[in-house]
């Protein structure tokens, strides 16, 4: 099982430069565990005790997990996740 | 009813279609909302109008007042036409990356038009409105972002229009900006069809400027109550581009990039009740057409392309 994961460029001093890494796992929770046990320091600048971290946007297939379980949202096959640090935006 | 006392009546009531080509089977089926129908072409109409109607009735507003917004355009264009059918003034406060057909728009609706830096979005655009205001106190800032009159347009007509015409509805999609239009549509459903999912879709920018509205960077539009939300999707410009031209390919829809992101969001959510087996009346919110966005490349482009330079700009 494959799961791609989009690192955010504030991150990619923890994946030697890579923008995307492949992990395993059912739950995000997994994901994150997996990355993290081959680019150690990164989870904890994703997630905190409470779960993820306030300044933190992670999306699954798009989908904002904060909506869909947090750090339990499952995962499936080929699905994409993406994170992403809170910054300004604007439209409308 | 067709038939209408002034332009002004025409706002709303609009047509929803079904969309049998994009829908993955007869029992998960897409349905638009053309919202591009309305006079100036977008859902703004609904909320411009209710928000100076409302204004008046307060007292706030009175003949020859001057009315101040921070908008990328449709809520302006709405205004100006609202302001022209009833007198007064507007000026616009608008990030000065969008698209040159919006401030073309807005000046010929005769609307005045004050630029904000383009890197702080829309954000910023909000910032330098508060602070002219502040300068004239006489000026009228309607505030679209935290106007309850703007949710309340949405809850007036927007959803009971859709649930008038489809009462078996499971699922609405529309873009989270002010909020306005989520806000009101789901607050009416939680009261007359409890269980309806309310589904936001935003467009995501640039790794630096994202999103319609992040809600962590400290701008939460007032209007703003997740609780009425089940679920939120982000969408990239490459794939709001993407669903935009599929929606014109295959049903014949000429919608704005911003569109894209809840076709996006949309298909998403029923390919997941069709893969559970479940199924579903998914009503999407049109909200705009696409002729504002012409300038931008998006509709012919190389994809590549059009990704590059939306990161860069406002397309919603």
């Amino acid at each position: 099982m494959a799961v791609e994961v989009k690192i955010p460029t504030i991150l990619r001093t923890y994946t030697d430069g890579q923008k995307t890494v492949n992990s395993t796992g059912s739950t995000l929770a997994e994901v994150i565990d997996d990355v993290d046990s081959r680019h150690p320091g990164l989870k904890d600048r994703i997630v905190e005790s409470a779960g993820l971290r306030r300044f933190v946007n992670v999306y699954v297939n798009d989908e904002d997990v904060r909506f869909s379980g947090g750090l339990s949202a499952p995962i499936a096959d080929d699905d994409v996740v993406v994170v992403l640090p809170a910054v300004a935006g604007g439209a409308h | 009813m067709t038939r209408y006392a002034s332009l002004a009546d025409s706002v709303g009531h609009t047509p929803l279609v079904g969309l049998p080509r994009l829908s993955p089977s007869t029992s998960v089926r897409l349905w638009a909302k053309l919202e591009d129908r309305n006079p100036t072409g977008s859902i703004k109409d609904r909320a411009a109008l209710n928000m100076i109607n409302v204004a008046e009735a307060d007292g706030l507003l009175s003949p020859g007042a001057t009315i101040l917004e921070p908008t990328s355009g449709n809520t302006g264009i709405s205004l100006a036409m609202a302001a022209k059918l009833k007198g007064y003034r507007l000026i616009c406060v608008m990030p000065e990356n969008t698209s040159a057909e919006r401030k073309q728009l807005l000046a010929m609706w005769g609307a005045e038009v004050v630029s904000s830096p383009a890197a702080g979005g829309s954000n910023e655009a909000v910032r330098v409105a508060k602070k002219l205001s502040e300068e004239h106190p006489d000026w009228v800032m309607l505030y679209q972002y935290g106007n309850p009159a703007n949710a309340e347009a949405h809850y007036l007509g927007t959803g009971p229009e859709i649930l008038e015409d489809l009462p078996e509805v499971t699922h609405v999609v529309a873009g989270l900006g002010t909020t306005g239009t989520l806000m009101g549509i789901g607050r009416f459903l939680a009261e007359k069809k409890p269980g309806v999912k309310i589904i936001a879709a935003e467009p995501r920018y640039g790794e630096l400027v994202y999103g319609l509205r992040n809600l962590d960077e400290g701008f939460v539009p007032e209007l703003y109550d997740d609780s009425l939300i089940s679920s939120r999707f982000s969408v990239g410009s490459r794939d709001a581009v993407r669903r935009v031209r599929e929606l014109l390919e295959r049903e014949g829809i000429f919608a704005g990039l911003s569109t894209g992101a809840i076709v996006h969001a949309a298909m998403a959510q029923a390919a997941k009740a069709h893969k559970a087996g479940e199924s579903a009346d998914i009503v999407l919110i049109i909200a705009d057409g696409g002729w504002k966005y012409l300038s931008t490349g998006a509709y012919a482009a190389d994809l590549d392309e059009v990704e590059e330079h939306l990161d860069t700009q406002v397309w919603a």
